[in-house]
């Protein structure tokens, strides 16, 4: 999957293979408690490991979506002003107007978990017990459609059985397969007939006033 | 029409010139070349500076520009983001030259603000697949051998406005999610080594200390070959801004992995696909699919003088014209400048140091005729990578990918020296 030089791939395979000989080089540092480490260690994946136990019902996410969420994501996650749509979107994303949702693009549950969990609500993060946090996450595939009984409760036991629909078209970067990045000697000398035109940005003019002055 | 884009720079030179002489010179003549007929004012009148000392030294114990200086600055684009606190803004690139980015003209991109550390109170965590999870603290981290290097960080969205048009008039706002700095920190490599890697640990995730925790999944492989936990920018301190007190350096990737006032690496068997490589910096194509982990920047360039921002006012002659050239695939071997929109090119010089992952300066200079100009450049890698056109790019990629838009820039020049940005065929 990675395009790195055989070289490189060598030199980082021979350190993985030597990587404990040398561990503790400097003498710096110092071992973390594991107090420490649980303290910090918050993130989740989406096979599932990193989430605590908890769960949370459908109706119980959307008591404190009112309450933490909705000010800037809407009742339903259609978004205020420029803030994040959290739903909806289903069939756009080769449109025009592409609406990217928990729905309609996010491939994984467990990414909106552990983002709900790090950085939500916004103002006031990890403030959120993870109960809470099953809850919402639980609303969130409701308001998507994704689960259709406000009596649904998403715990850790059952996260797994809920992969998002859009996950299958994510695919890995292959820029390099394309022909515009095909090594070639460019153009110098009369590399067209005509130049016109095509487009000004005066005519949307949305660039920001000078302030100065 | 060109009072909107008129550089303020020149307003304030004349208008003080024109209070502090007294004379009533006009706006445009204070400003160019001075008709020699009368004597130039400046010349003939004793100016204050020249006769009544200033400020001795410690009035400014941290010196700040010149106040003539006071247009310089980052901006952003208001309605591009719902709050500032979660925002960007914009590094002035056409007020600037040479390759180094000044600390304080660095754009910023926050997600939850900016965090305000005491040193004192940070550390460094590294967990999971090591064989001794560690804490260092600032102290510590001090007393690792140091490394310094150039390079520059470019956010993945950079340009990411202009995808369906010409829509922004400035370098500043089309191409100014970028700087270039000198970091000095320790290599990630010798911190991970210290705590022991496991054979089984294929990625990394760094996490920010700030209220948006934020996180990305990196590959052992770059982890190992040039990044660097860095405490100095430009030799000083990093800015709160830019991450103070560490910040991890991902040289050539995209700007969101160089994670801020980093405080815990997690080393794991796989990628956590968390929400910034999944929601955001995943590159939608117009069939619907998206591409995923699009790290590297690719070779890219833009003229950043003259520019809708850097006007023309001398009619015509000689001209320099510059700009800045950078790939994240390695150094820049070539620019080509053309003046025609396309139709022929010339090898611009790359002036000061080309390193390697960091912003190359270029100019070429002509004789301006004072017809209009369509000015592009074109950057080509170390790796033989072309910078493609806005067209050639949009037929590959759609125009719904927001990120990784290095195509071709084009400066439309008019008679009297104002300048648009624009698309030609």
């Amino acid at each position: 999957m990675l395009k790195f030089p055989k070289a490189v791939a060598i030199a980082v395979a021979a350190s993985l293979l030597c990587g404990s000989a040398i561990a503790g080089k400097y003498n710096l540092g110092r071992e973390a408690l594991k107090e420490e480490v649980a303290a910090w260690d918050i993130d989740v994946r989406p096979d599932g490991q990193g989430l605590p136990e908890g769960q949370g019902t459908v109706a119980q996410g959307e008591e404190i979506w009112a309450e933490k969420c909705a000010a800037c994501h809407g009742d339903f996650g259609e978004g205020v002003d420029r803030w994040p749509v959290i739903a909806g979107g289903v069939d756009t994303l080769a449109g025009d107007d592409p609406v990217k949702t928990v729905g309609s693009y996010w491939p994984y549950l467990s990414t909106v978990w552990d983002y709900v969990n790090r950085a939500m609500p916004f103002s006031e993060a990890r403030s959120l017990e993870p109960d809470e946090v099953y809850a919402l996450t639980a609303y969130i595939l409701y308001i998507n459609d994704l689960v259709d009984d406000e009596d649904y409760e998403l715990s850790k036991k059952n996260f797994l059985e809920k992969p998002l629909p859009n996950e299958a078209n994510f695919i890995e970067d292959d820029r390099l397969e394309s022909p515009v990045f095909k090594v070639a000697e460019p153009c110098m000398k009369d590399c067209k007939a005509d130049v016109k035109i095509t487009g000004r940005a005066r005519i949307l003019d949305v660039t920001p006033e000078t302030d100065d002055d | 029409m060109s009072d909107s884009i008129e550089s303020p720079a020149k307003k304030i030179a004349s208008r003080r010139n024109f209070l502090k002489s007294g004379l009533a010179l006009g706006g445009a003549a204070a400003a160019g070349t001075i008709a020699a007929a009368a004597g130039d004012p400046d010349i003939l009148e004793k100016k204050d500076w020249n006769q009544y000392p200033g400020d001795g030294v410690d009035v400014r114990p941290y010196g700040a520009p010149s106040e003539f200086e006071a247009h310089v600055k980052r901006k952003n684009v208001p309605w591009l983001t719902a709050d500032p606190i979660s925002s960007v803004n914009f590094t002035p690139l056409h007020d600037l030259d040479g390759i180094i980015t000044p600390n304080g003209l660095c754009f910023e991109r926050h997600h939850s603000g900016i965090a305000e550390i005491n040193p004192a109170e940070h550390r460094l965590m590294i967990n999971g697949l090591v064989d001794k999870e560690m804490v260092f603290t600032m102290e510590d981290l001090l007393r690792f051998p140091r490394k310094n290097q150039v390079n520059f960080l470019e956010c993945a969205a950079n340009s990411g406005m202009e995808w369906r048009g010409a829509q922004l008039n400035g370098c500043q706002f089309t191409h100014g999610m970028i700087h270039n700095v000198m970091y000095t920190g320790v290599p990630l490599r010798t911190i991970l080594e210290e705590a022991g890697i496991k054979g089984t640990a294929k990625w990394l995730l760094p996490e920010g200390a700030d209220a948006s925790g934020m996180t990305r999944s990196i590959p052992i492989e770059k982890a190992l070959d040039d990044c660097l936990v860095a405490w100095k920018m430009n030799g000083e301190a990093l800015r709160p801004e830019q991450g103070y007190p560490l910040r991890l350096v991902v040289p050539g990737w995209e700007g969101n992995m160089w994670v801020k006032w980093l405080r815990r690496i997690e080393l794991g068997d796989k990628p956590w696909h968390h929400r910034e490589e999944t929601s955001k910096y995943t590159d939608l194509m117009a069939n619907g699919k998206a591409r995923r982990f699009t790290w590297e920047m690719d070779v890219k360039s833009v003229i950043t003088n003259p520019s809708p921002q850097a006007t023309l006012k001398h009619k015509k002659g000689f001209t320099v014209l510059t700009g800045v050239a950078w790939s994240g695939r390695g150094t820049v071997n070539r620019v080509d400048v053309s003046i025609d929109g396309g139709k022929n090119w010339q090898q611009a010089r790359i002036d000061g140091p080309s390193l390697n992952k960091s912003m190359h300066r270029f100019y070429y200079e002509f004789d301006w005729d004072g017809s209009e100009l369509l000015l592009q450049s074109r950057a080509i890698d170390s790796e033989g990578f072309v910078q493609p056109t806005k067209d050639a790019l949009r037929a590959v990629r759609g125009t719904n990918s927001i990120y990784h838009n290095n195509s071709i820039q084009t400066w439309h020049v008019k008679k009297d020296g104002s300048i648009e940005n624009v698309e030609v065929s």
